[in-house]
């Protein structure tokens, strides 16, 4: 057989989508801007709810791809779709029976709301460069043996018209909840408050992880938005919120603000849409045929997704939407 | 002499400044107040809270920023009828919760 597939992105919805089609008995080609597989999971450390460690997950889909036999373009970049082409950047041009587009999204940039001091202050950062501390080991800044008090605020790059991030990102919340309860257990004397606007805790175990993290964990929970950060002249961070549910302005000083980035679009988005029947929302994520009935198929009948790229998702969502994918693509070049 | 003005006392909550000991007493000794959601049903139930603005919502939240200045008198509202518990989805003692907040404000009435 040799009908040609293209799968732009591996992350883990491109990877078990390759591993799925492969399965079935396509030759698929993952291209990859990046210079390995595995996409944004390369970077975290637990993986919600379970404190599953990332490369738990990553690794079997790595080895399909190996044992498979898939053919992998590394440090690839795609620079112009065509219904049954794709070029890179180096000018090739690779033509394809169908393509399915896993090109995942981007963390949101924290130091567009300026007001809270991303890259400004020191010891302002964001969940994922908290996560690069816990594979680590530590965290900037604070000592195992002495009382330290950590905000983390949840929503930043999320349900924001102000920085064009109308949507919600979904998975924070419950990413915000875990990384609390992390912070507790290595620095057991710390004093940790999750500042949210709602909790959304949509997964099977995310509502009992929540409730895990206040009566194990003690971790409070204020609810509003923080609107501005200061540096204190001791280098800590002097926060400013209402409490909604009391209805008065809150004030508090941490030695750690943790600012709960979302998912913005993909910055590749824009380029795809300029094919014909590639169509973006209003928060630039790409939107599918019809969200109930053809979340994996576009406008265009050889082009197809799977995972982030058309909405924020979990980790099991994207792995989902990869085999869907890899199914309507075979239905699609008449396996 | 009076000029009709008055000092106003900033009514932010300082979370720096606020002594949080009998806070911290309280959820150690009932622990399942930590998992309030804050959803209100106990509010929304309430005969006191039908009647004035009494709210075991709010009530424990400002115990849970160290803010207790006329808490008191607001539990004092309360006829401990328990109908808060019945519909708490956290499942809180919240009749407990009440008495315990009362006692270490110092109600030994």
């Amino acid at each position: 057989m040799n009908k040609e597939v293209i799968i732009i992105g591996g992350g883990v919805a491109g990877m078990q989508c390759a591993i799925s089609l492969a399965e079935m008995g396509v030759k698929p080609t993952i291209i990859e801007k990046s210079d390995k597989l595995g996409g944004k999971l390369n970077d975290w450390y637990k993986l919600f709810p379970t404190f599953t460690s990332a490369s738990e997950v990553l690794n079997p889909l790595k080895d399909m791809i190996n044992e498979l036999g898939v053919d992998v373009k590394l440090s690839s970049e795609v620079t112009k779709l065509e219904p049954k082409s794709v070029t890179i950047a180096d000018g090739t041009t690779m033509s394809a029976d169908a393509i399915v587009i896993c090109s995942g999204f981007e963390v949101f940039d924290a130091r567009l709301k300026e007001e809270y001091g991303y890259k400004i202050y020191d010891n302002v950062i964001t969940s994922v460069d908290l996560e690069r501390m816990f594979c680590e080991g530590s965290v900037q800044n604070l000592d195992k043996n002495s009382p330290s008090r950590i905000a983390i605020l949840h929503c930043v790059g999320s349900r924001d018209e102000k920085v064009c991030q109308t949507h919600c990102s979904r998975v924070c919340c419950v990413a915000g909840v875990k990384q609390a309860i992390e912070l507790k257990e290595l620095y057991p004397k710390s004093e940790i408050f999750n500042f949210y606007m709602d909790i959304r805790m949509f997964g099977c175990g995310y509502e009992e992880l929540y409730k895990e993290a206040q009566i194990k964990h003690n971790i409070h929970f204020v609810r509003g938005r923080i609107s501005e950060a200061a540096q204190t002249i001791d280098s800590k961070i002097q926060i400013k919120s209402e409490d909604t549910l009391i209805g008065r302005p809150l004030k508090m000083t941490v030695d750690l603000l943790v600012l709960m980035v979302g998912m913005s679009a993909g910055k590749s988005n824009n380029s795809f849409a300029t094919t014909d029947g590639i169509n973006l929302n209003t928060s630039g994520f790409i939107s599918p045929k019809n969200i109930f009935t053809e979340c994996v198929s576009s406008d265009v009948d050889s082009i197809f997704y799977a995972g982030t790229v058309t909405a924020p998702k979990n980790i099991g969502e994207s792995i989902t939407e990869g085999v869907a994918a890899a199914h309507k693509v075979a239905k699609f070049i008449k396996l | 002499m009076s000029w009709g003005y008055t000092i106003n006392r900033a009514r932010d909550i300082d979370m720096d400044r606020n002594d949080m000991t009998i806070s911290k007493l309280i959820l150690e000794k009932i622990p399942s107040l930590q998992g309030c959601i804050a959803c209100g049903a106990c509010v929304a139930t309430c005969s006191t809270g039908a009647l004035t603005k009494y709210s075991l919502r709010k009530v424990h939240t400002l115990v849970r920023r160290g803010e207790y200045s006329g808490l008191l008198d607001e539990l004092n509202k309360c006829m401990l009828c328990g109908k808060c518990q019945l519909v708490c989805p956290r499942g809180i003692n919240t009749r407990a919760v009440i008495s315990l907040i009362k006692r270490e404000l110092g109600d030994h009435r």
